[in-house]
């Protein structure tokens, strides 16, 4: 029976298998990140996920909001570059509007992440078009929002994800107007941008965990 | 990856090692987390400089802690900003209740940073000011990027605001002395070779052999273009041009002339540079009253150099000629 909502157990496994995958993928973003940025990004978040990983037997096994209020302050103070408090701050703003939930329908986790990404917004001033990790949240992210109620998350999820893949293959052509590849002009277009491939991978990571 | 190093996981932690005891009688290390402290850190009352940024800069910050300039840096991993709370410590650890000046150079994750460690330090009750450094005319300034780099006008901020806060300026004449430093120098590089951190293990970037990257950042961004290599005299014009025209200056202008080496040219490549820079400031109608030439601000081992000019006046040549005593810069003691 395909899952209909996030069960805190389920957020515990996706947030696990991020530390997992990133460290897995810490060559592929970091190889990104060389071609436009300063080539740090696969190490940060590894790192970053690393140091997540370490502190959640601490979490209550209840509540969603508490785990990602943890992912937020341990990435923040662990992760460094842009990625740290960007990310940080994602998981930070979406904690406040699930706080002591155990379950989450889509339409919730939705409404969380939608709060993380204004806050991600608010603190990179980054909007969608600038070849940045907010071209795949946004529409990934409506896709969720968009929701039918009823609908099963996998397939809410589903559908959010063929959003971020399609948000992450559009920032190839576009000329990066944030962050360190926008000192590249003209010369970053022709590349994926970095934060766009790993916030990507946070959502293939948690349809794939639903969907197990 | 041919590095003088034992892992590179461990190269951070095992440099601050080797400074702490180098240089005990000026600095302090704390570990967890990681920040640099004068030795005689808030033995008078005075406005705490702090200031920060990727590790893979050196001298830049940590071998400028010391009399004269700053009272901590805060290093990262290699070529990534510290974090938060990292900033905020060494904040709290200068605080002699005249308030902190952050210096941060103008690059998205250090300013971000250096923001939330300043937020968490003022809902304590600090007094905060931050100055950022965006001295590289080789990005352009615009609305649609995160605007210029912060690269060598850094050094210099640093020492003269040092100075004026170990004279006793208060923390908003700090702030606008070092905001002034920010506001009248310019700064442009050139990358020779390419640089290797040491966990990704190979080169940032290839640079055949018979080419450069002209402006390039200080963490190997590319520049404005990559053009073939050329003799020094002709990359002097071609950095320095650049500069005098971004900034108004006005011939009879007394200036500050930096030739910063990247960490892999040896100085006597920087003097051949420094004779032509000096010649066209001259040319231009500049008066080079001060200079500095040496590896200030680095970029691990790569070769290449950068020029800066710093317009000067009687203010910022007194605070620069005051007595500093840091690892990396000593004078007038």
């Amino acid at each position: 029976m395909p899952a209909s909502t996030l069960t805190a157990a389920n957020a515990l496994r996706w947030i696990e298998a991020c530390a997992a995958l990133l460290d897995e993928k810490k060559a592929y973003l970091t190889e990104l990140d060389s071609a436009v940025g300063d080539g740090d990004h696969g190490v940060n978040m590894a790192r970053g996920f690393q140091a997540v990983k370490a502190k959640l037997p601490t979490v209550p096994a209840d509540d969603i909001g508490a785990l990602f209020k943890l992912v937020a302050m341990t990435l923040i103070s662990t992760t460094g570059g842009a990625s740290g408090p960007l990310c940080g701050t994602f998981f930070l703003k979406a904690s406040v509007t699930i706080a002591g939930k155990a379950e989450l329908t889509p339409a919730e986790l939705g409404a969380a992440f939608q709060a993380g990404l204004v806050g991600v917004v608010a603190l990179g001033k980054a909007a969608v078009g600038d070849k940045t990790m907010v071209d795949v949240l946004t529409p990934a992210i409506a896709a969720l929002t968009a929701s039918a109620s009823g609908e099963p998350l996998s397939a809410a999820l589903a559908r959010a994800v063929e959003a971020a893949r399609k948000g992450a293959e559009g920032t190839v052509p576009l000329v990066a107007r944030k962050g360190r590849a926008s000192y590249l002009g003209e010369r970053s277009a022709g590349h994926l941008d970095p934060g766009a491939a790993s916030s990507l991978l946070l959502f293939e990571t948690l349809a794939k965990t639903v969907g197990n | 990856m041919k590095k003088l190093i034992n892992s590179p996981e461990n190269v951070v932690a095992e440099a601050l090692a080797g400074m702490a005891a180098a240089h005990a009688d000026l600095l302090r290390v704390h570990t967890d987390p990681n920040y640099i402290v004068r030795a005689d850190v808030k033995a008078k009352p005075k406005v705490g400089l702090v200031s920060g940024g990727g590790s893979g800069h050196e001298p830049l910050h940590g071998g400028f802690v010391g009399l004269g300039m700053l009272d901590a840096a805060v290093p990262g991993a290699v070529f990534t900003s510290p974090t938060p709370d990292q900033i905020e410590a060494a904040t709290r650890a200068v605080d002699a209740g005249q308030g902190i000046l952050h210096i941060v150079k103008n690059y998205t994750g250090d300013v971000m940073n250096f923001e939330l460690a300043a937020e968490l330090a003022k809902a304590d009750g600090l007094q905060v000011e931050s100055v950022v450094i965006d001295d590289d005319v080789a990005v352009k300034d615009s609305t649609w990027t995160a605007g210029r780099r912060g690269v060598a006008t850094t050094v210099l901020a640093e020492k003269i605001t040092g100075a004026a806060t170990e004279a006793g300026a208060s923390l908003i004449e700090a702030r606008d002395i070092c905001r002034k430093v920010a506001a009248q120098g310019r700064s442009m590089g050139v990358a020779l070779t390419s640089c290797t951190v040491p966990h990704a293990g190979k080169p940032m970037f290839e640079l055949p052999e018979d080419e450069i990257e002209l402006g390039v950042g200080i963490h190997g961004e590319p520049g404005r273009e990559r053009i073939k290599l050329r003799p020094a005299d002709e990359l002097a014009e071609l950095l320095l041009q650049p500069i005098i025209s971004d900034l108004p200056y006005q011939r009879g202008d007394e200036v500050l002339l930096f030739i910063n080496g990247l960490g892999g040219t040896p100085l006597i490549e920087l003097y051949v540079l420094y004779r032509k820079a000096a010649e066209i400031a001259a040319a231009a109608g500049l008066k080079v009253t001060r200079h500095l030439i040496g590896n200030y601000i680095t970029s691990l081992e790569m070769a290449g150099a950068s020029i800066t000019l710093l317009k000067l006046d009687d203010q910022l040549t007194r605070l620069w000629d005051a007595p500093v005593k840091t690892p990396a810069l000593r004078w007038g003691l």
